[in-house]
C-alpha cells in the first residue's frame, strides 16, 4: 500500500509544493523548522485542507481538491502521534488507549489491547492519569492509542522532539519494534533530527522551504553529496549496514561490512545482529596510499564516484566501498592538492569514535 | 392567605421558576457560548453585546421591553397566547425574565470553559476516528462540564433573586407570580411585618448557600474525574 501525496498550499510568506510517495516501512520527512513538514503531515491527516493537490492511500482517495474530495480526518483511519502527545486529561491511560477502538474499521486487523500494552511496556501505567506521566511515557501511550484504533498507516510528527536524550533512547526501540514487527504498518515520520531519521527510516524525503529537494531509499539519499547542505555539513554522512561478528574483552567489537571489517567501541548489539552505522562525512579522511601507523584501524579501500565542490571551502566526495556508499567531506584545497577525481581508487579512514553504533542500530 | 402560607408559596414559585429557567437556558447558553468561543461570523460582536445587554440595562427596562414584546396587547404576545402560551402576568413570564437576566452570566462562564479547551485534543479525537458528535460528547463536554455547572448555578441563583424585570413583566400576584424577592419587597411595605421578612430572607439565604455548596461538591467531583486522580 503506497501513500501518494501532492500538496500545494500558499501561506502568507511562502508557498508549499510537495510531492512524494511513501511505501512500506518508515518514510521520514526531514527538514528544518519552517520547511513545511507539519503542513504536509496535517494535510495527509485531513487536519489541514490544502489549496490544491491530492492524497491517496492505495486505492483510497483521501483528498483531491480539484475533484472536490476531502475526507474528514475521522474517516481516514490514519493513526496520528503528535509531538505533544495530546492525551485526554479527563481519561485514565487505559481509557485513552481504548478511545478509538470503537471507531476501528470493521474487520480490520491490528494489534489487540494486550499486545499493544506489552509492546509498549504500559502495564504499570494503565490506571494512571495522563498528567502524572513523564514525557516519554506520554508518547508511548499516545503511540498505543493510535495503534489501537487499527489505523491503515501511522503518522508521527516529531514524536521525540520534546524528549531529552535518555527519554528518546527509551522510545526508539519501540519504534524499531513497530517497524520490524509483525504489524507491518507503514509509517510517515516527520523529523528535524538527522540521528532519528538515520536510525529509523527506510525512505527519506528531504524538504526545504516548501519543496522536495531529494527523496529515495535512506541509504542512497544519505550518501548523496547533494544532501550535504540539506542535512547540514556536520550532520551529513552515509548510513551503512553492518553485521556484528564478535565482542572483544577490551570493549572493541568487530563488525563486517561489504568492504571489509570495522573495529568499533561501544557496540551493544548481540553477535549476529545487523546494525546501522552512521558514518559522518566530516569524520572520513581520504588517503592516496594505504596508511600505516595510524591510531584508527578502520581503513577501507574505496572508489571515488564523484567530487562535488560546495559553496564554501568544502567539497563532498562520493565514495564506493564494496556494495556500500560513503560520503566524505574534505576541503576543496585537499581535492586540488591530491588531484582527486571520479574513478580514482584511494583509502578512507574512519575515525573509530564517530562510527558509534550506540546511537544507531536495529 | 396567611403570612406563612404566602412565604412558602413564594419560595415554591421561586424554586419552580428558577429550575425551569435554568433547565431551559443551559442548552441555549451552551450553544451561544460555543458560537461565541469557536466561530467567526459577521455580527459576532453584535450578538455578544445583545447577550450582555440585560447585565447592563436596568432590570426594570428589560422587564418593560419584555412587556412591549410579549405583553397581552403586543402582536407576538397575542400570537403566543393564541397557541396557549401566556407570558405576561403569568409564572411562565417569570421564567422568561429569569432566563434573560441570567443568560449573560451563564454564557460567560461557559464561554470561558470552552475557550480553555485545547482544540488540539479534539483534533486528536478526530484522528482516532471519532465523529464530531462523539468528539463533543467524549472530549469537549467532560472538559467543559465544570464551566457548565458554574454557569448553571449562577443562572439559578440569578433566577432565584431576579426582581426588577420580573415584577415589571409579570407583576406581583400572590400565588401566581409572586416570587420570593417580590414577596419580601411586599412584606417590607407592611408596617410590623418584619418577622415575615426575616423568615423569607432566611429562606433565600438557605437556598443560595445550598446551591453554592451543591455546585462546589459537583465541581470537585468533576474536577477529580478530569484530573483522574
Amino acid at each position: 500500500m503506497t501513500l501518494d501525496v501532492h500538496i500545494k498550499h500558499r501561506f502568507a510568506d511562502f508557498a508549499l509544493d510537495i510531492a512524494f510517495q511513501a511505501g512500506p516501512g518508515i518514510t521520514a520527512i526531514f527538514g528544518r523548522s519552517g520547511a513545511g513538514k507539519t503542513t504536509v503531515i496535517n494535510a495527509v491527516a485531513g487536519l489541514l485542507r490544502p489549496d490544491a493537490g491530492h492524497v491517496r492511500l492505495g486505492e483510497t482517495v483521501l483528498s483531491d481538491i480539484v475533484q472536490g474530495v476531502f475526507m474528514p480526518p475521522a474517516q481516514r483511519h490514519l493513526g496520528y502521534v503528535f509531538q505533544d502527545a495530546r492525551l485526554f486529561p479527563h481519561l485514565s491511560v487505559a481509557d485513552n488507549l481504548t478511545f478509538g477502538v470503537r471507531y476501528a474499521r470493521a474487520g480490520s486487523k491490528g494489534a489487540d489491547f494486550d499486545d499493544v500494552v506489552s509492546l509498549l511496556g504500559l502495564e504499570k501505567l494503565l490506571t494512571r492519569s495522563p498528567n502524572t506521566l513523564s514525557g516519554g511515557e506520554k508518547q508511548r501511550v499516545a503511540l498505543g492509542r493510535a495503534l489501537l484504533a487499527k489505523p491503515r498507516m501511522l503518522l508521527m510528527d516529531e514524536p521525540l522532539a520534546n524528549l531529552d536524550g535518555p527519554r528518546k533512547q527509551e522510545i526508539l526501540p519501540y519504534l524499531e519494534r513497530l517497524r520490524d514487527g509483525p504489524m507491518q504498518l507503514p509509517i510517515l515520520y516527520v523529523s528535524h533530527a538527522v540521528d532519528e531519521v538515520a536510525r529509523l527510516a527506510d525512505t527519506l524525503v528531504l524538504i526545504q522551504e516548501g519543496r522536495v529537494r531529494a527523496q529515495g531509499p535512506l541509504f542512497d539519499v544519505m550518501a548523496d553529496p547533494a544532501a550535504v547542505p540539506l542535512l547540514g555539513v556536520r550532520e551529513a554522512g552515509a548510513v551503512i549496514e553492518a553485521d556484528v561478528e564478535s565482542h572483544a574483552e577490551d570493549g572493541i567489537s568487530t563488525l563486517s561490512i561489504s568492504a571489509g571489517k570495522l573495529e568499533l567501541p561501544g557496540v551493544h548489539a548481540a553477535v549476529g545482529t545487523r546494525v546501522r552505522l552512521r558514518v559522518l562525512a566530516q569524520d572520513v579522511i581520504l588517503s592516496l596510499d594505504r596508511p600505516d601507523g595510524l591510531s584508527s584501524v578502520n581503513v577501507l579501500p574505496v572508489l571515488i564516484e564523484g567530487v562535488h565542490p560546495g559553496d564554501g571551502p568544502g567539497a563532498a566526495i562520493a565514495l564506493r566501498a564494496g556494495d556500500d556508499r560513503l560520503l566524505a567531506r574534505i576541503t576543496a584545497r585537499a581535492v586540488k592538492d591530491m588531484r582527486l577525481h571520479a574513478g580514482m581508487h584511494c583509502y578512507a579512514i574512519l575515525k573509530a569514535t564517530t562510527v558509534a553504533p550506540g546511537s544507531i542500530g536495529r | 392567605m396567611s403570612a406563612d402560607a404566602t412565604a412558602w408559596e413564594a419560595l415554591r414559585l421561586s424554586l419552580w421558576v428558577a429550575c425551569w429557567a435554568t433547565l431551559l437556558a443551559v442548552p441555549l447558553a451552551l450553544w451561544i457560548a460555543w458560537i461565541l468561543a469557536r466561530k467567526e461570523f459577521w455580527g459576532k460582536s453584535l450578538l455578544n453585546a445583545l447577550v450582555h445587554l440585560p447585565l447592563v440595562l436596568p432590570p426594570v427596562v428589560t422587564g418593560y421591553v419584555l412587556l412591549i414584546i410579549f405583553g397581552r396587547t403586543a402582536p407576538l404576545g397575542q400570537a403566543l397566547e393564541a397557541i396557549g402560551l401566556r407570558l405576561a402576568f403569568h409564572w411562565s413570564g417569570a421564567v422568561l425574565a429569569a432566563i434573560i437576566m441570567g443568560f449573560p452570566l451563564m454564557v460567560r462562564a461557559m464561554r470561558l470553559a470552552i475557550e480553555a479547551v485545547d482544540p488540539k485534543l479534539e483534533e486528536a479525537a478526530a484522528t482516532l476516528g471519532a465523529p464530531r458528535t462523539a468528539v463533543f460528547a467524549r472530549v469537549t463536554l467532560p472538559l467543559i462540564a465544570p464551566g457548565i455547572l458554574a454557569g448553571s448555578v449562577m443562572g439559578f441563583a440569578k433566577a432565584m433573586g431576579e426582581f426588577g424585570a420580573t415584577i415589571t413583566f409579570v407583576a406581583n400576584i400572590p400565588g401566581q407570580t409572586q416570587t420570593l424577592p417580590s414577596a419580601i419587597w411586599t412584606a417590607l411595605q407592611i408596617p410590623g411585618a418584619e418577622g415575615q421578612v426575616v423568615g423569607m430572607v432566611l429562606m433565600a439565604c438557605v437556598v443560595a448557600i445550598g446551591a453554592v455548596l451543591l455546585s462546589e461538591t459537583l465541581a470537585r467531583r468533576v474536577a477529580k474525574r478530569i484530573a483522574g486522580a
